[in-house]
């Protein structure tokens, strides 16, 4: 340890949707990187180990370097000469930056969307049909006595949920942490999260759904045949069992994963957990919950709700939000080949979305705002290298539960902050937005201003 | 010889410690180009952990490596890989009107790439 050492107590993680902010990092300040991150797991170790500065230019016009200016121009020039321009990601960034890309796509007449709907935006449709009978994970750790996982494998993708809120953690009303809880795991593979269950079911892949519904006949006291093994892979006995257990239990939470909204069904087999969750407060007390990926995915659906009404997959073309998923959710407006320049914020499509989209994102101009570099940024018009949130950045990020926590930033980073880009990228189209609207002959300011403040 | 079986991609503790360290670094390729597959599934088409395969559909195509799970813990006929590019080639764009496309349950076919 050098003697120009910092330590920040009570700082956040925001690798993934846990948002664990009880790290106590210890800071080497000279070299300008994290040396220690007392409690994290072995995501959140890597997380704050990686994130240091590298040597890159803070912004570049087809990969030459050119000052933030200059690329703030060239990145409000194409969204404004674009007739179909989209903004994508979102969900590893703060919402103050969140609510400056919505401000940026009401202005251009754009499309929003965000990671969400590649995730548990599926989820989102079934909470718009359903309802969600939902809770904080703090309600968890101090009253479940029954915690469910479906379709979702934490122990590798958020490891410390079995930790600090679900499993092992006393609660008030659960002194004995995972003593006095019955845990139960759902899953086509039996994954690393399966030693911690006490109850492991592995249905057949893709048949989610009848076993949802066949365990929400059985909660309302109908008969089930016994040839539902057959169709799901599970026995009658173990969905009779788990019945009993879910309607006799004091404090029950189904979390749930992207095995549900990824698979054929996807807002059904949401919906379906949803329901069943609802059935059961009929018996007792019962709650579902996604269990999000991004650090601030869930600030996502949260800033572009307030903002626009909607969660995701927001369209302003007409000057006013309107939602629809299949058609201005980013896989589409990219496969379809309706999108005609992309401003990609904290957010990777080029590597995991689907070929044909890829296909069309590579043949259109891209703005990135990324920490990293990344094979969209690879083929981004305009690059800027961004400052990490929750490292070198404060800002506000929301938790899987909707519970809003203030980063503490580590050490400052050369590069500036998402929040601070947009805002310029921000200015400069509005200017330019209205000089297209006075050449046309308009009046006033009104029809291209957002509500956001600046 | 050819077989259709069920491809999962999903996350693991590799793919997002490697994802830190670089998505275009060599250790995230090599996560994200790693197949898990019954062994019972292996031994049947003569593969053996780090022989290299051919998944394809209607889609596209991708070559990765294969890697032994045992029976109990990976059903016969599904395989897994952690999400990355391999995965997104074999992806379809269609949502359903949903916004999502299928990422998980990819009806594909395998077969050993002879070298």
């Amino acid at each position: 340890m050098t003697e120009n050492t910092r330590i920040v107590e009570n700082a956040t993680c925001t690798f993934c949707g846990c948002v664990c902010d009880d790290m106590q990092l210890h800071v080497d300040l000279d070299e300008k990187r994290i040396t220690k991150a007392k409690n994290a797991c072995i995501l959140g170790r890597a997380w704050f180990a990686e994130h240091t500065i590298e040597d890159a230019p803070a912004a570049m016009i087809d990969g030459k370097e050119v000052t933030i200016e200059e690329a703030i121009e060239e990145a409000a020039q194409t969204l404004v000469n674009a007739k179909f321009p989209i903004t994508y990601g979102l969900s590893d960034t703060t919402c103050e930056a969140q609510r400056q890309a919505v401000a940026i796509s009401d202005i251009i007449k754009g499309n929003i969307d965000t990671t969400t709907s590649v995730c548990h935006g599926p989820s989102g449709l079934a909470f718009q049909g359903v309802g969600e009978s939902t809770s904080t994970l703090g309600e968890v750790k101090n009253r479940a006595d029954l915690v469910i996982y479906w379709g979702g494998n934490p122990a590798e993708s958020h490891p410390r949920h079995f930790g600090r809120y679900a499993v092992t953690p006393k609660g008030m009303f659960t002194p004995g942490g995972k003593k006095d809880r019955t845990v139960v795991l759902v899953d086509v593979r039996k994954t690393k999260s399966a030693p911690v269950s006490d109850i492991f079911i592995m249905p057949k892949p893709g048949k989610d759904f009848e076993v949802l519904w066949a365990l929400r006949a059985l909660v309302k006291g109908k008969k089930i045949s016994d040839d539902i093994e057959e169709t799901t892979g599970v026995p009658l006995e173990t969905l009779e069992d788990l019945t009993d257990r879910m309607k006799n239990c004091r404090f029950g939470v189904l979390f749930f994963g992207m095995g549900l909204t990824m698979t054929r069904g996807r807002h059904f087999n949401s919906g379906a957990l949803l329901a069943l969750a609802t059935d059961l407060n009929e018996f007792t007390h019962f709650v579902a919950k996604p269990v999000r990926g991004h650090g601030n995915v869930t600030g996502a659906d949260n800033v572009v709700s307030w903002q626009t009404g909607y969660p995701f997959g927001v369209n302003f073309s007409r000057g006013y939000p309107r939602f629809n998923p299949g058609e201005f959710t980013t896989v589409d407006t990219l496969s379809n080949a309706d999108a005609d320049a992309a401003l990609i914020i904290a957010s990777d499509p080029a590597s995991n979305f689907p070929k044909k989209a890829i296909d069309h994102l590579k043949n259109i101009p891209i703005i990135t705002l990324d920490t990293k570099q990344t094979d969209t940024t690879k083929d981004a018009h305009v690059a800027f290298r961004t400052a990490t949130y929750g490292i070198n950045t404060t800002g506000t990020v929301y938790r899987m539960d909707d519970v809003p926590i203030t980063l503490r930033p580590a050490f400052e980073s050369p590069f500036p902050e998402d929040e601070t880009i947009l805002k310029g990228i921000r200015k400069r189209v509005q200017e330019l937005m209205l000089a297209k609207h006075q050449a046309r002959g308009g009046g006033g300011e009104a029809k291209v201003a957002s509500t956001t403040p600046l | 010889m050819t077989e259709k079986m069920i491809l999962i991609p999903g996350r693991s503790s590799k793919q997002g410690t490697s994802l830190n360290v670089g998505k275009l670094k060599e250790e995230y390729i090599e996560v994200t180009s790693t197949l898990e597959m019954n062994t019972d599934d292996m031994e049947r088409l003569g593969l053996v952990d780090g022989d290299q395969v051919k998944l394809s559909n209607e889609i596209g195509e991708t070559i990765v490596r294969c890697t032994g799970k045992k029976p109990e813990d990976l059903p016969a006929g599904t395989l897994f890989i952690p999400y990355g590019p391999p995965s997104s080639q074999l992806m379809a764009s269609d949502t359903a009107g949903s916004g999502m496309p299928l990422s998980k349950h990819m009806e594909v076919e395998i077969e050993k790439v002879v070298s």
